[in-house]
């Protein structure tokens, strides 16, 4: 294989190797979904900035709309911020002793739910002050930005139980639970920045 | 995600997916990424025939207006609305987009870059029968109560939000969760092929040996990854407006009708060239194989299809200069809509420079390939005019519009699928398909693809707007009858030498003369396999390693004109 032509350049090639992985299957395949999930938000908070710059007067909430409970929602999203950090740790101690991640996992999980949980009882609450779908697009918006992430969080949440049970028999591979993470992750950041954009 | 860890690296994969049922099951629940391929291929072309009989009615119409037309009968102004909405969005959701990304990228991404399968087959067997039933869910809405939705391909509120307006509540709302569907599915391929071209290469195959055809098809998901979120954040918002009446779009309650189209263009406008990619990169292939000659600079058009996708995140605003916006946005975007013409003539040159001295065959898929440069070119420069905000302040919602997008997505949908489709038909069924029969068939829809839409430029520039149901009712627009009915005949032309292809078709499957496994002397890896390919794409002990770049054709070193990739020297 000379290289006389000028034209056309083949240098020799040492003998082929397989690609090198960037990042495991599972975990670039999520890691491309959380790109589109990112865009998803982006795409709705920037809708409800436009709606709310154009608000008549600058009244928002509109006029005899309920305020969000800033300060109850704080412990919430502590909460889920706390089980991220968990959920963090829990990784560590797994790529130590597997048996050992069973607990902090748990824990993770358990915050997870009581976030969704708490949200839930707020709701209930916004709908009795008459806040609702159709009675501004504030109310519109807050249901549909914050369903839309209470649907993430209840899909986080059966993912991370799937792992946890696998994890407790001893089949959950690292791949499987970084995959998890990943997800967990997203739920858990994307969650501090709707809840500055919507309830401020 | 349990089944997608396990296949962890290339090769020794195979056994990590089921080999699939047998019998009839095998091409309805198979997760081989070549069924899957062929499921999304021959829907599409399903959904094409249904959309070209939509065409038939609606210019039927607007050639002969008040006419009965014959398999249809008398088409009423909702129908005709109907039947222009769905074709569009058919025409661009279920037949570009299955065809060219999910039905080629399926096929070719793990032959051509020496994988046995996909990484995750489950989830791309999910991605069709998702895709599937969307397509059952659009064709169903049009027999719903009220008719299909009428409201355009861009759904714009009101009309898409109001069913007082539109008078079609359950069609705008299954038109709607149709292409929410068709995105979830396109979502779950797109992460398949990113994967898979990154993951699963054969040994040796480096970032610079990987054929640009699988470049476009991944660089087009990526864009389609990035753009959908906001449309789906906008479908989400309409269905609440249609269904349990928020006010998103209503001005009249503090909503905004014109952020849907911001929503739909941010989209929008990064959709025409998630099509486009692939079918270039589609005609790339073919060009570098039927020209015998190096592709002329692989790395430009893999630095220019980025910037390309990079920058087509910043035109949307072009669709919506007569909108209402502020004219200083207008600058911008026509700024941004003149520059991204740059990267795209750029791809263009590149085809002209790699025939140039080359030693050109003019194989039925080389016709259909040179075909689109030429026609796609049309498409480009009549772009630049509407990109121009002082032009398209005339021109928007002409037919000037809508034949400059018919020159851009024929080439891409039609031309480039017939391209691809003539090209690797060998490699996909083991037979060859008839060279006669496949000329006329180019010939015929070539010379009257364009007798339907040089006469719509003229009508368009002449104030011809667009869906509108009958002319006669605008007597400044009577005297365009004749071109009305040019582009109708030549439409009937059209549609009539499509029975050509379906003969070939046919014919050659039945009786075909056998390809062989390379029958166009090509270098890349699915010509090293049998034609058709087994599954798991090569005999496991036979995974090809790879050598060399793609495109070696006639090189100096060597008596014969090519140089397949696996070939140790
Ligand atoms: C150099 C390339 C291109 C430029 C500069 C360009 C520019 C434009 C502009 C400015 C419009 C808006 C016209 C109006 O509504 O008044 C437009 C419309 C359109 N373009 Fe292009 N375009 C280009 C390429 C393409 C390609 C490659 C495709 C498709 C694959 C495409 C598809 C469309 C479609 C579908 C519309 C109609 C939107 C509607 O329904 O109003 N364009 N183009
Ligand atoms: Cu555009």
């Amino acid at each position: 294989m000379s290289t006389s032509s000028a034209t056309i350049d083949t240098p020799a090639r040492p003998a082929p190797t397989p690609p090198r992985q960037l990042l495991p299957n599972g975990v670039m395949g999520m890691a491309i979904f959380i790109f589109t999930e990112v865009m998803l938000f982006a795409g709705l908070v920037s809708a409800h900035e436009i709606v709310r710059s154009q608000s008549i007067g600058e009244m928002w909430p509109p006029y005899g709309q309920p305020r969000l409970s800033l300060g109850e929602t704080a412990i919430n999203t502590a909460a889920l911020l706390l089980s991220g950090f968990v959920l963090y740790l829990a990784n560590r101690i797994f790529k130590q002793d597997k048996a050992k991640a069973v607990a902090p996992t748990l824990v993770a999980l358990l915050l997870g739910i009581f976030f969704v949980g708490a949200q839930g009882a707020e709701w209930v609450a916004l709908l009795g002050d008459g806040l609702t779908m159709t009675s501004s697009t504030y109310g519109a918006f807050f249901y549909t930005i914050v369903g839309t992430h209470g649907l993430h969080a209840l899909s986080a949440i059966l993912a991370l139980g799937w792992a946890w049970s696998r994890l407790r028999t001893g089949k959950l591979t690292a791949t499987e639970f970084t995959t998890v993470q990943v997800f967990w992750y997203f739920v858990v950041l994307v969650w501090p920045f709707l809840y500055l954009q919507v309830y401020l | 995600m349990s089944h997608a860890v396990t296949a962890d690296s290339h090769g020794h994969a195979h056994d990590a997916h089921d080999h699939g049922p047998q019998g009839i099951l095998k091409y309805i629940w198979s997760t081989d990424h070549k069924i899957i391929a062929m499921q999304y291929m021959f829907t599409g072309m399903i959904m094409a025939l249904i959309g070209g009989f939509m065409a038939y009615v609606f210019r039927m119409q607007l050639a002969f207006p008040g006419q009965s037309v014959p398999g249809f009968g008398v088409v009423s102004p909702g129908e005709y609305n109907s039947l222009v909405t769905n074709h569009g969005s058919i025409m661009i959701f279920w037949v570009a987009m299955p065809v060219l990304i999910a039905a080629f990228g399926n096929y070719l991404i793990p032959l051509m870059t020496g994988a046995d399968d996909m990484v995750f087959p489950r989830i791309n067997r999910l991605s069709y029968q998702i895709f599937l039933i969307s397509a059952i869910l659009i064709i169903a809405s049009l027999f719903v109560s009220g008719g299909g939705f009428g409201g355009a391909w861009t759904a714009y509120p009101p009309l898409s939000s109001m069913s007082e307006y539109s008078l079609t509540k359950l069609g705008s709302s299954m038109w709607l969760l149709a292409v929410a569907l068709e995105f979830v599915a396109f979502l779950l391929g797109g992460i398949n092929f990113i994967v898979t071209l990154m993951n699963a290469r054969a040994p040796g195959m480096k970032a610079y040996d990987i054929p640009i055809v699988c470049w476009m098809i991944v660089i087009a998901s990526i864009l389609f990854m990035l753009s959908v979120g906001p449309l789906i954040a906008g479908a989400v918002m309409l269905l609440f407006d249609q269904m349990i009446g928020t006010g998103f779009f209503d001005p009249t309650r503090g909503g905004d009708p014109v952020l849907w189209q911001h929503l739909f263009w941010f989209f929008g406008h990064p959709e025409v060239y998630v099509v486009l990619l692939p079918a270039i990169g589609i005609v790339i292939e073919i060009i570098a194989t039927f020209a015998r000659k190096q592709l002329f600079g692989y790395k430009i058009i893999l630095y220019t299809a980025i910037v390309t996708g990079i920058l087509s995140f910043f035109v949307w605003a072009h669709h919506q200069f007569i909108a209402g916006i502020d004219p200083r946005m207008a600058n911008v975007f026509t700024v941004t809509t003149l520059l991204i013409s740059v990267p795209i003539a750029e791809m263009m040159f590149v085809t002209v420079a790699t025939l140039y001295g080359g030693s050109i065959r003019f194989t039925t898929p080389m016709l259909w390939a040179l075909a689109f440069v030429a026609e796609f070119l049309i498409g480009g420069v009549t772009g630049i005019f509407l990109g121009a905000s002082g032009s398209d302040i005339y021109l928007h919602d002409t037919y000037f519009v809508l034949a400059h997008f018919h020159y851009t997505f024929f080439p891409i949908a039609i031309i480039g699928t017939f391209a691809g489709f003539t090209y690797w038909f060998p490699k996909m069924f083991g037979k060859m398909m008839n060279e006669t029969l496949g000329k006329i068939h180019f010939w015929g829809t070539i010379i009257s693809f364009n007798f339907i839409f040089i006469p719509l430029f003229f009508l368009g520039i002449g104030g011809q707007h667009r869906r509108i149901y009958n002319y006669e009712n605008f007597p400044d627009l009577i005297a365009g009858q004749p071109l009305r009915v040019v582009a109708t005949v030549a439409m009937l032309a059209m549609l009539a030498f499509q029975v050509v292809f379906f003969i070939n078709l046919f014919s050659s499957l039945k009786s075909g003369k056998k390809a062989g496994n390379n029958p166009w002397k090509a270098n890349t890896l699915e010509w090293t396999t049998t034609s058709p390919p087994p599954h798991g794409n090569w005999p496991q002990d036979e995974m090809p390693k790879v050598y060399r770049g793609p495109y070696e054709y006639s090189h100096p070193d060597r008596d014969e004109d090519y140089w397949p990739q696996n070939l140790p020297s």
